[in-house]
C-alpha cells in the first residue's frame, strides 16, 4: 500500500500560508488513496509557484516552460497511456499564456488530470493581474482596475470538456476528492483550483472565498445538464460553487490512435528493414 | 545523350501535377534518370504552375531553364514560358482552346479537350490526353505509359478511361505530327528506381528510424511528410498529431521524447519561429527531439510556395540562452533519407535538438534513386539504458554530470523516478540557483558538443583538383552547382565545388582543409547575404571573394550558375 510518506518531496519555497499548501496535501492524498505509486505518476509542470508543486512530492516530474504544461503532458500520455499524467499550472500559466492549448486538450479530451492553481493575480512575477482577476482589481501593471475575466469553467464546458471542476484549497479533504475523481475520469478532467494568494490578493483572501464557496450536491445538481451547467460555470460572486460544475463521456483522444491498439508505444520495437514494403509505392 | 526537359504549364485545377508526376514515373521506369519539380502559387484554383521533367541516361539532380518539350494547358503557359524553349523545341496546346498564339513553328496543334471527350467521355482528362501527346512526341514505349496510368488511377472505370485517353494523346501524334521531333526517348533499362521527393524520402527516413511520435502544424512545404506518416500511423505504429499550433508541436514532441521513444515535428521558417522557445526547453532538459525546417522565401508569409535558403544562421542560433544542437543540411533526396536517420541518432545520442534544414526546393522536387539499403540503417539510441542496465547503476540522476556531457537516460517505466527542469536544475533535475552548480551544469551540456563535433561529416569536394575558382554552397543547390561545376570543366574553366550538408557544429577543420590553398572561393547560395560564407569566416577565416546569390524564390540552374560563374571570371 502507498503511503503519504512515498510521497514526501523537497523543501517549500511558497509563502507561509500560501494556498498551495493545501493543493499540495490534496494531490498526495488523492495518490495515496488510489494506491498509485510514484514511479507510475508523471507531473508536468508550468512556470508560475504551482509550477513547483511536483519538486515537492514524488513521481516523474517533466517542468516544461509557460504555458505550454498541455502540449507536454498530453504527448506523454499518448506515447505511454499507462502513466498517470498530471498537468499542474497556475491560472496565468493556463489560462493566459496556455490559453489555446487548453481549449483544444478541452475539445480532444486526452486522458490526463489538469490542476489549474487559480489565484487570480500573478506570484512569481510579483503582483500583475492574470486573467482571472476580478473587475477592477488594482495592481502594478493595472492602476485603473482590471478588465473583464475569463470564466475557465464556461470555456471548459463550451469547449466540450469531459470534466469541468472548481475545488478549494482552503478545503482539502473536498479537493482531494475531486482531484480522485478527475484521475479516474476517462478524458480530460479540469480542475480550476481557488487559491487564496496571502502576499499579491488581499481581496480573494481565505475568509472571502469561505463567506462564499458551497458545494454542489448531486442529489439536486446534474452535472451531466450542459445548458444547467454553463450556467453554474459562471455563477461568481456571492456564491461561488465547488465540486464537478458538467461531465460527459465521451471517447479520448488516445482511443482514437491506432497505433496504441497493440501497447504503448514507448515499448513498441524499432524495425528498419519494415520500410522495404514501402518501396514499390515510388517505383 | 538523352537530355530532355518538358514543362506542362497550367492553372492550378489542371492536373498539372498530377500528370507531371505520372510523366516522371514513366519515364523513371523506362529506366531513365529523372528530376522532376513544380511551382506553383499560393492558391487552390487558377493562377499559373507548372511541373517540370527533365530525364536522363546520366543522374541528373537540378532543374534546367530550357525546355525540349512545352504541354500548355491554357494560353499563359505558352505566353511565360514560350521563350524557355530550345532549339527545335516544341509546344503541345489545344488549338480549340488557346486562340492568338502567333505562327511559331514550334507550336504544335492537338485538339486535347475534343479527345478526351471522344476517348474517355470526359473533358476532366484533357491532362491525360496531354500527357499521351508529349510521349508520342517522344515516341515513347505505350506499354510502360498504359501500366503507369492503371497504377495511378486503378483498374476501374476511371483508370480505364485515363488510359484510352492518353493513348487517344499519343496516336493523335503519331499520326498527324510530320516533322521531326529531336528526342527520341527508347525504354533504356528495368526501371527498379523510386521516383522520390525530399518530403517522401524524410518521412522514410523517420519511419526507418523508428519515429514513434510526429505532432506538426500543416505548412508549405513540408506538410506532405506529416500526411505521409500518418498515412503510415496504423502500420508502423506511429502517432501522428496535428495540435493547435507549432508552439504545440514542439512541445508536444518534447513531452513525447521525455517518455521515451522517438520524436518529430516539421515545418518551414514561420512555424519554426513559434517552436524557437521549444528548442531551448529540449536542450536545457537535454531531450532529443528532431525539427525539420523546410525554408520557404520569407521574411513572414513571404512567397508561401518558393524556395529559399534564408534560414541557415537563425536554425543555427535560434533560441535563447546556449546549449548544443546539430543542423544537418541534405544535398539530395538520399541525403534527405539517411540525414533522418542520422538527426535521430545524434539526437538521441547527444539528448538535445537536432535540426534537418531542407527548403521548398528539395522538399518538393523528385528525384529518381536506388532503393535504399536498410541493412545499412544503423539505430543508436545512445545512453538510453534498458530495466537491466538500470537496476545494475544503483542511483539514478536523470542529469549526472559526467566526462562526456551526456547522462544515462531511461523511459518512463520504474525503476527510478525521472525528473527535470526547464529551470537550471541539479544532477537529480531539481531547480537550483547556486552559481557551482550551474557552472557545472553547463560546462556538462556544453561539452557534448565536443562529441557532436566528431560526427559531422567533412564537407563533399568535386571537380578540379587544382581549381583557380571554388564554388562554395549547402543544403540543396548540390545538384545545381555540381552539374554547373561539370560544364565549367567541359569549357576548360578549373573550377571545383566545395558542398556542406551537415553544418553545425560547423566543420571547421575539415572544411579549412579542403580550401587550402583556393584561390577564389565564390559563395553559391539561395538567399541574399550568403549565410554560410559569413559562418566560414567566423569559423576558419576563409574570406569569399564573390557570391553568386539568388533570392527570388526560384532554384538555381546550372547553366544560371555558370554564367553568373563566367562573369565573375571576366
Amino acid at each position: 500500500m502507498v503511503k503519504v510518506a512515498d510521497y514526501a518531496g523537497g523543501t517549500t519555497a511558497w509563502c507561509p500560508g500560501c494556498g498551495n499548501f493545501g493543493i499540495l496535501v490534496a494531490v498526495k492524498r488523492a495518490l495515496v488513496e488510489l494506491d498509485i505509486e510514484p514511479y507510475r505518476v508523471l507531473m508536468v509542470s508550468g512556470i508560475g509557484q504551482a509550477g513547483k508543486l511536483p519538486h515537492y512530492t514524488k513521481g516523474n516530474v517533466l517542468n516544461v516552460l509557460h504555458g505550454r504544461t498541455l502540449p507536454a503532458a498530453t504527448a506523454a500520455k499518448m506515447v505511454n497511456p499507462e502513466l498517470v499524467v498530471i498537468a499542474v499550472g497556475g491560472d496565468g500559466d493556463g489560462y493566459g499564456e496556455g490559453g489555446n492549448h487548453f481549449l483544444h486538450a478541452l475539445r480532444r479530451n486526452h486522458d490526463i488530470t489538469y490542476l489549474v492553481h487559480n489565484n487570480q493575480v500573478y506570484g512569481l512575477t510579483k503582483g500583475q493581474a492574470s486573467p482571472t482577476s476580478d473587475p477592477g482589481f488594482v495592481t502594478k501593471s493595472t492602476p485603473q482596475g482590471a478588465s473583464a475575466p475569463i470564466y475557465p469553467l464556461a470555456l471548459g464546458i463550451a469547449a466540450d470538456g469531459s470534466f469541468v471542476a472548481r475545488g478549494f484549497a482552503g478545503d482539502t479533504e473536498h479537493l482531494a476528492g475531486l482531484i480522485k475523481s478527475g484521475i479516474q475520469h476517462k478524458g480530460f478532467a479540469h480542475i480550476d483550483i481557488l487559491q487564496p494568494c496571502v502576499t499579491y490578493n488581499h481581496k480573494n483572501t481565505f475568509a472571502w472565498y469561505r463567506e462564499r464557496v458551497y458545494k454542489l450536491d448531486e442529489s439536486n445538481y446534474d452535472p451531466t445538464n450542459k445548458m444547467a451547467a454553463f450556467e453554474k460555470a459562471q455563477e461568481w460572486g456571492a456564491k461561488i460553487p465547488i465540486g464537478v460544475i458538467y461531465r460527459k463521456q465521451r471517447a479520448t483522444f488516445e482511443e482514437q490512435i491506432p497505433a496504441l491498439t497493440k501497447g504503448p508505444l514507448v515499448r513498441q520495437k524499432i524495425d528498419p528493414s519494415q520500410v522495404e514494403r514501402l518501396f514499390k509505392e515510388f517505383g | 545523350m538523352v537530355n530532355i526537359n518538358f514543362m506542362i504549364g497550367g492553372e492550378a485545377g489542371q492536373g498539372v501535377q498530377a500528370i507531371g508526376h505520372v510523366l516522371g514515373k514513366v519515364l523513371a521506369r523506362g529506366g531513365y534518370q529523372v528530376f522532376a519539380d513544380e511551382d506553383y502559387e499560393s492558391r487552390v484554383r487558377g493562377g499559373h504552375s507548372f511541373f517540370r521533367v527533365r530525364a536522363s541516361e546520366d543522374e541528373i539532380r537540378a532543374i534546367s531553364e530550357s525546355v525540349d518539350m512545352l504541354v500548355a494547358l491554357d494560353k499563359e503557359s505558352i505566353d511565360l514560358h514560350q521563350k524557355e524553349l530550345a532549339d527545335q523545341g516544341i509546344v503541345i496546346f489545344d488549338a480549340d482552346k488557346v486562340k492568338n498564339v502567333g505562327g511559331n513553328s514550334n507550336l504544335f496543334a492537338v485538339p486535347l479537350d475534343r479527345l478526351a471527350q471522344e476517348s474517355a467521355k470526359n473533358k476532366l482528362m484533357t491532362n491525360t490526353v496531354a500527357l499521351g501527346a508529349a510521349l508520342g512526341l517522344a515516341s515513347y514505349d505505350r506499354q510502360i505509359l498504359s501500366n503507369v496510368i492503371s497504377e495511378r488511377f486503378g483498374a476501374g472505370d476511371v483508370g480505364k478511361a485515363n488510359v484510352a485517353a492518353a493513348a487517344a494523346g499519343y496516336d493523335y501524334v503519331k499520326a498527324n505530327f510530320k516533322r521531326d521531333f529531336s528526342h527520341k526517348l527508347t525504354p533504356i533499362g528495368d526501371g527498379k528506381r523510386m521516383l522520390l521527393s525530399g518530403n517522401e524520402a524524410i518521412a522514410l527516413g523517420a519511419l526507418a528510424a523508428g519515429c514513434k511520435f510526429m505532432a506538426a502544424y500543416p505548412m508549405t512545404p513540408t506538410t506532405p511528410i506529416m500526411e505521409y506518416l500518418a498515412s503510415k500511423a496504423k502500420d508502423f505504429d506511429i502517432a501522428v498529431v496535428q495540435p493547435e499550433d507549432e508552439i504545440a508541436a514542439v512541445n508536444m514532441v518534447i513531452g513525447a521524447s521525455f517518455a521515451g521513444v522517438r520524436s518529430m515535428t516539421a515545418t518551414s521558417g514561420g512555424g519554426f519561429c513559434l517552436m524557437v522557445e521549444g528548442l531551448g526547453l529540449a536542450g536545457m532538459t537535454e531531450t532529443p527531439i528532431v525539427v525539420v525546417l523546410g525554408q520557404r522565401a520569407g521574411p513572414a508569409i513571404g512567397l508561401p510556395t518558393r524556395t529559399e535558403q534564408g534560414d541557415l544562421e537563425f536554425a543555427i542560433h535560434a533560441a535563447h540562452g546556449e546549449f548544443p544542437r546539430a543542423v544537418l543540411a541534405p544535398a539530395t533526396v538520399e541525403d534527405a533519407f539517411w540525414l533522418t536517420i542520422k538527426a535521430f541518432n545524434l539526437a538521441e545520442k547527444y539528448q538535445t535538438p537536432v535540426i534537418l534544414i531542407t527548403d521548398q526546393y528539395l522538399a518538393s522536387s523528385y528525384a529518381t534513386v536506388e532503393r535504399f539499403d536498410l541493412s545499412k540503417v544503423t539505430i543508436d539510441r545512445g545512453l538510453l539504458l534498458s530495466k537491466e542496465e538500470l537496476a545494475k547503476l544503483g542511483e539514478y540522476k536523470r542529469h549526472k554530470i559526467t566526462e562526456s556531457g551526456i547522462s544515462p537516460s531511461i523511459p518512463l517505466e520504474g525503476g527510478a523516478l525521472v525528473v527535470t527542469d526547464s529551470d537550471e536544475h541539479n544532477e537529480e533535475g531539481h531547480l537550483i540557483e547556486d552559481a557551482e552548480t550551474r557552472t557545472a551544469m553547463m560546462l556538462k551540456r556544453m561539452r557534448k558538443m565536443e562529441g557532436l563535433m566528431k560526427e559531422i561529416a567533412r564537407p563533399r569536394v568535386y571537380g578540379a583538383t587544382q581549381p583557380e575558382i571554388t564554388l562554395l554552397g549547402w543544403g540543396s543547390t548540390y545538384g545545381a552547382i555540381k552539374e554547373a561545376v561539370a560544364l565549367a570543366l567541359r569549357d576548360g574553366l578549373a573550377v571545383n565545388l566545395v558542398h556542406l550538408n551537415e553544418i553545425w557544429p560547423f566543420p571547421a577543420e575539415a572544411t579549412a582543409r579542403v580550401l587550402q590553398g583556393a584561390k577564389k572561393i565564390i559563395a553559391v547560395e539561395n538567399n541574399a547575404t550568403a549565410q554560410l560564407a559569413h559562418l566560414l569566416r567566423a569559423e576558419t577565416g576563409y574570406q569569399i571573394a564573390g557570391k553568386i546569390l539568388k533570392f527570388d524564390g526560384r532554384p538555381f540552374s546550372a547553366a544560371h550558375i555558370l554564367s553568373q560563374l563566367k562573369q565573375e571570371v571576366r
